[in-house]
């Protein structure tokens, strides 16, 4: 198996040396290929991978946003690296070791900064997304020589920045109007946030907490009101249920007036209405929900979950409130991306070392794609989107 | 035998009553796996560390590895470290900080 892969890979990486046609970016991804350090490249009207690109670092847990072109990606490595790729030539542009430890990062509304939040040493840091050369650094010092881990980093409108401390139980919001003098603002949040979102609008940004049931909420367009829990003791006291895999906010998305939000040490997906913040219902799973992603349409909302039970998909419908199928597409179900409209999802199975393509109309499998443990997919319709 | 070399052949025979339940072959590479996969998720799949801590021999190194073991086992409550006992004996916990401690498989 290993050899029959190591020899299309190779076969792959042949193909690229063959100029690419003159072309758009508007139906490109990438697959990140975690314990090897490398990204398939891929095109999602053809279904297929057109280049492979090595050298990447350790990209566990790594992330992309693009620039708003969708012609270069940023990729964020736990290693710290920071890499800029270029879709179209297929290769690495610039690189960068830009900390210790880094867990993800976003890109400001002009394109023109992308920013890092780094585990070690805790903070954010600016880079100009031409050059990757360092603009300026935000320490997460939340007390006298404390500094905390770096979680949920947001782009929002008027190039600012919004993030949680994972040790500092708070809120930062960084305004990057001047790349080189960023100012920030602190809002308490609440015990442990271990990750975040903006939502589609750019309006709230959401902070999940881990050391008590609930979400600390700040509204962007009047922060000086502070940030505020919402779905407090979600839990009632009900003893939880261990957590094997925290769950990840990005890549959620309102669907039909209402957030769906995976609760945390238990196998539900939490359903809130926008316009009031209240919870509205709560939908069984089977398992720590982990990615809860509505498709673009917002008629479906897929699940997947933490270990030991990441070979199962979850489908909702939202119109019914449930979950309409289920399935065990295969083994270390990682993550997944919806192509723009929505027709396809594409979803990492880790183990089995292949990207798994389904219609999700019919849920029907359409194609799959070989690559090495491959983890995040990440497809250039996010150039476009608030938050991602 | 260089003292470099008999260093891991003491620490190994300090820890011998866990050395002598060691999981077999297959078990140790399902162990391995979930380490540097599951366990990965948190603490770096080259345990580096992330949203957990370092699980590098430097970092491990004063630390009681009973103590490690039962983290293991048991979690540590008002952390995110959950308990992992439903996966694992508790010898197999004590296998898996033995290998932390010295030189994690790959």
């Amino acid at each position: 198996m290993k050899l029959i892969l190591s020899l299309f890979l190779a076969a792959l990486l042949g193909a690229c040396a063959t100029p690419q046609p003159l072309r758009g970016t508007g139906d490109l991804g990438l697959v990140i290929e975690r314990a090897t350090g490398h990204v398939t490249l891929v095109n999602t009207s053809s279904r297929q991978p057109y280049a492979r690109i090595a050298g990447l670092g350790d990209l566990s847990h790594a992330s992309a946003v693009y620039s708003r072109d969708g012609r270069y990606a940023f990729i964020f490595g736990r290693d710290g690296g920071l890499t800029k790729i270029d879709l179209l030539e297929g290769k690495i542009v610039k690189r960068v070791i830009q900390a210790g430890n880094a867990i993800g990062g976003s890109i400001s509304q002009d394109g023109r900064i992308v920013v890092a939040q780094n585990y070690t040493p805790g903070g954010i840091k600016a880079f100009d997304a031409e050059t990757l050369e360092l603009l300026a650094e935000v320490p997460a010092e939340y007390a006298p020589g404390q500094f905390s881990k770096v979680v949920g980093l947001a782009d929002s409108p008027g190039n600012k920045f919004v993030y949680a401390l994972f040790d500092g139980g708070e809120i930062w919001v960084t305004d990057f109007s001047n790349p080189r003098q960023p100012t920030t603002q602190r809002y308490p949040a609440g015990k442990q946030p271990y990750d975040g979102l903006v939502t589609p609008d750019g309006r709230y940004f959401l902070a999940g907490l881990f050391g008590e049931d609930g979400v600390a909420m700040l509204d962007l367009w009047q922060p000086e009101k502070g940030a505020r829990k919402i779905l407090e003791n979600y839990g009632r006291g009900e003893e939880k249920l261990p957590v094997f895999k925290m769950p990840h906010l990005r890549g959620w998305s309102v669907a039909q007036g209402k957030a769906y939000l995976p609760a945390i040490g238990r196998h539900e997906v939490l359903v809130v209405d926008v316009a009031t913040w209240k919870e509205v219902g709560r939908i069984p799973v089977r398992g720590q929900p982990v990615f809860v992603m509505a498709r673009p349409d917002g008629r479906q909302v897929w699940v997947n979950f933490a270990f030991p039970d990441n070979g199962k998909m979850d489908v909702i419908d939202t119109l019914a409130g449930k979950v309409v199928h289920a399935f065990e597409p295969g083994k270390g179900i990682l993550h997944m991306e919806f192509t723009p409209r929505g027709e396809n999802i594409w979803l990492s199975a880790r183990d089995d070392h292949k990207v798994l393509i389904y219609d999700t109309a019919r849920f029907t499998k359409q194609g799959e794609i070989a690559a090495d443990s491959p983890s995040g997919i990440f497809f250039t319709a996010r150039a476009a989107r608030i938050g991602f | 035998m260089s003292p470099n070399k008999l260093l891991p052949l003491l620490v190994l025979l300090a820890v011998a009553p866990a050395w002598a339940s060691e999981p077999a072959p297959a078990r140790q590479k399902e162990l391995v796996h979930l380490v540097r996969q599951d366990c990965g998720s948190c603490h770096g799949m080259t345990l580096q560390g992330g949203l957990g801590p370092s699980l590098l021999p430097a970092d491990l190194r004063d630390k009681p590895a009973e103590g490690l073991a039962a983290t293991i086992y048991y979690g540590r409550p008002g952390t995110p470290m959950p308990p992992w006992k439903q996966f694992m004996s508790e010898a197999e916990a004590q296998w898996i900080v033995d290998k932390l401690m010295s030189e994690f498989p790959q």
